[in-house]
């Protein structure tokens, strides 16, 4: 498993940690959504960074409000055919002002990774040999888009006019 | 007609280069199969029961003479020498290779065509009505919001993997020439009191083995905000829908589950969060899409063509054309022709290399270089002079595209059923040339007047027998075609499902069983009456005591 972060493969310095493993005293941890209900305080009052693993089935909703005290939010795509982490993915950050880690992780395809960068992900975790590589070809594949997105690409609904008026 | 810029032909060849990257990637054996199906899907090929099967997108079904030329080098050059024209106003190919496909898509790009979003779980290809830009009882062109909708869809990032596949249409004019009430969003344009141009939304549409008919979900959109409601309803779609069942996946088992008003209720309150975000389209870029949609230079001509009107006169077989192919034009002195892909005993929406050329050449010299595709798979010419007619009847005919049948028993659709298709249950193609042989005398056909039947071989329903005046479906019972007969459907703006008559017929009583209903409906009808009107009126209850009355 590569993990992808800002178009490079780095360390993961994240402890992924079941419902019932003991929490450790130091080091980044991620949780799911249902121990970090469960444990909110102790988790929070740890002191250091605290992540959440969401489920396909987890809303952004469910959050919440929830997102500024996380530093990695991942996002689980148990088959890259269940896309309700693009939705999950914007809202967090357009919607709750999420500005930490969003990590896609599960099924995670080359043929998605502009879509989810364009969504908000700027991590990546993928069963991929040639990780860096596979990201780099991706993201170069289209150089114009169609829609506004959380990204910072400038759709060509808009450019179109930004040229109109330079001229 | 729209042309694309240097940002369209960029994306499309983008698109194309993709592709051909991914076909590489499975023909190396780098991706599998199952890696494979939703990106081949996206655009638009299919692996069918015979070899794969190309749709391509006709958006909004509005074609140039110099795009059905390529039309027409791509069936004589990568198929057999013909395509077939669907119920969504695209065309597809039933024999590509698999390593010819980013070549065709490359041919498509030359004349800003493309196959993108055909099939897979994302937003399809949007039609419109036929009639776009020439019908006399049309508020705005229904191709500038459609326009729209194709690019804002197109490689949209976060609605590419919805739960299911995603079909919108639009209207521009009460009339409904184009299902909207059977599709997962419908948008007819309206003007509200003060004038104001805008959008009725309709959602949770559909075929398919639950058909349902659109609700109005809002019954005034302001032009500004259409992407913004689009992303609502997609939003609460993608987040909401089903996953844990294909067959109830479709925004309107969404829709009917949690009811008209919570959903209604979800999609503004997400509405309300984005709308007159940068999400909308900016600014002038409507305008825009619009300049590409002005009308033609038309002559200015009298309303009516005495020229025309004398031919008529002169020429029976002339007047029943035109009876059956014309429709008023919003132009004086110009008419709107359909011509009919459904030849006695043809395949429904077939055309022939050489027919798709011809159609290009007439609509060169007579419909300011404009074809659109129907949905009920014919082809139409937007803007014939009146006095021109003659001349374009004449070749026509002799092309073997001017059978006067447009709107009749023998103007069928039909899905391909189970001569080309893996889903299918039983054979469509065979049923509806039996139906038409049957009715081949076009006076007959003529005496009965308005009637639209359509055929699917299997229970998803693509040729959309639900809203057939009369509807057929094949089914399977023990490895046997059988077809159950609907009655009552309609596709308009007085939208209905069509009701079960009775038990199924063996594949060779259905012919009987159709001539049977029209039978019925000639010893019934009132003055005026079209079939349908004369079912309304009745019940299904006469239809189905002579039906059954033999067996």
């Amino acid at each position: 498993m590569s993990l992808i972060k800002n178009g490079r493969v780095v360390d993961d310095p994240w402890i992924a940690l079941d419902d019932e493993a003991p929490l450790p005293a130091t080091g980044p941890v991620i949780v799911s959504l249902t121990r970090l209900r469960a444990q909110r305080d102790a988790l929070v009052s740890r002191r250091a960074p605290l992540g959440v693993r969401l489920k396909s089935s987890e809303l952004a909703v469910e959050v919440g409000a929830d997102a500024a005290a996380l530093e990695l939010i991942a996002i689980e795509f148990p088959t890259f055919r269940d896309g309700r982490g693009y939705s999950t993915a914007r809202l967090l950050r357009e919607r709750w002002g999420f500005a930490g880690e969003l990590r896609a992780v599960g099924n995670v395809l080359r043929d998605q990774l502009l879509f989810m960068h364009r969504c908000g992900f700027d991590a990546f975790e993928m069963a991929d040999q040639n990780a860096s590589e596979t990201w780099r070809k991706a993201m170069g594949e289209f150089t114009a888009f169609y829609q506004d997105a959380t990204d910072d690409r400038v759709p060509v609904t808009r450019l179109r006019h930004r040229r109109r008026a330079a001229e | 007609m729209y042309r694309y810029d240097e940002f369209d032909h960029t994306i499309v060849a983008e698109r194309v280069a993709q592709f051909r990257d991914q076909v590489g990637r499975r023909l190396s054996g780098e991706m599998t199969e199952d890696e494979f199906r939703p990106l081949r899907l996206m655009n638009g090929l299919y692996l069918q029961l015979h070899a794969y099967m190309l749709r391509v997108a006709v958006p909004y079904g509005t074609l140039s003479s110099r795009q059905m030329r390529q039309l027409a080098h791509i069936a004589r050059r990568y198929d057999k020498g013909y395509g077939h024209f669907t119920t969504r106003q695209n065309i597809q190919y039933n024999w590509p290779a698999l390593k010819d496909v980013p070549d065709i898509l490359m041919d498509l790009a030359d004349v800003e065509m493309h196959a993108l979003q055909t099939s897979g779980n994302c937003i399809r290809n949007v039609t419109a009505d036929q009639y776009a830009g020439a019908a006399a009882d049309e508020i705005e062109d229904p191709r500038i919001c459609a326009e729209v909708i194709r690019q804002w869809s197109s490689l949209h990032p976060e609605f590419s993997f919805l739960p299911r596949k995603f079909k919108v249409a639009v209207t521009g004019a009460p009339a409904d020439r184009a299902a909207i009430a059977v599709h997962d969003i419908g948008i007819r344009i309206v003007r509200a009191d003060d004038g104001e141009i805008g959008y009725e939304v309709l959602v949770g549409g559909g075929q398919g083995r639950t058909p349902m008919i659109g609700k109005t979900i809002r019954a005034f959109l302001p032009k500004p905000y259409l992407l913004s409601y689009m992303e609502a309803i997609l939003r609460v779609y993608n987040e909401y829908g089903r996953r844990d069942n294909m067959f109830k996946a479709r925004i309107k088992i969404l829709v009917h589950e949690v009811g008209i008003e919570e959903f209604r209720r979800r999609v503004e309150e997400e509405w309300e969060a984005i709308r007159g975000t940068p999400v909308e389209l900016p600014e002038g870029e409507m305008q825009r899409i619009a300049g590409y949609f002005a009308p033609p230079p038309f002559a200015p001509l009298p309303f009516v063509s005495a020229e025309f009107e004398r031919q008529k006169q002169a020429d029976p077989a002339f007047a029943l054309w035109a009876r059956a192919s014309l429709h008023p034009h919003k132009q004086p002195g110009y008419a709107i022709v359909n011509i009919s892909l459904k030849p006695i005993g043809g395949v429904p929406g077939d055309a022939s290399a050489e027919e798709i050329d011809a159609v290009a050449d007439l609509a060169q010299r007579y419909s300011f270089d404009e074809v659109r595709v129907t949905h009920e798979q014919n082809l139409t010419l937007p803007h014939v002079r009146q006095d021109a007619l003659y001349a374009l009847w004449r070749e026509l005919d002799t092309l073997g595209l001017g059978t006067p049948n447009i709107n009749t028993v023998t103007d069928i659709i039909a899905c391909p059923g189970l001569d080309y298709c893996n889903l299918a249950n039983a054979r469509s193609i065979t049923i509806a040339q039996g139906i038409s042989e049957r009715f081949a005398d076009i006076g007959r056909a003529h005496d009965v007047g308005e009637l639209k039947i359509k055929i699917s071989g299997c229970i998803n329903a693509c040729g959309h027998h639900h809203v057939g005046h009369i509807g057929i479906l094949g089914v399977d019972k023990k490895g046997e075609e059988f077809y159950q007969l609907t009655l009552g459907g309609d596709a308009t703006e007085t939208a209905a499902l069509g009701q079960l008559v009775g038990p199924a017929f063996p594949y060779d009583g259905v012919v009987d069983a159709v001539e049977n209903l029209v039978e019925t409906y000639l010893d019934l009808r009132q003055q005026g009456e079209r079939f349908l009107d004369t079912y309304r009126r009745v019940g299904l209850e006469p239809f189905k005591e002579k039906l059954y009355v033999a067996h």
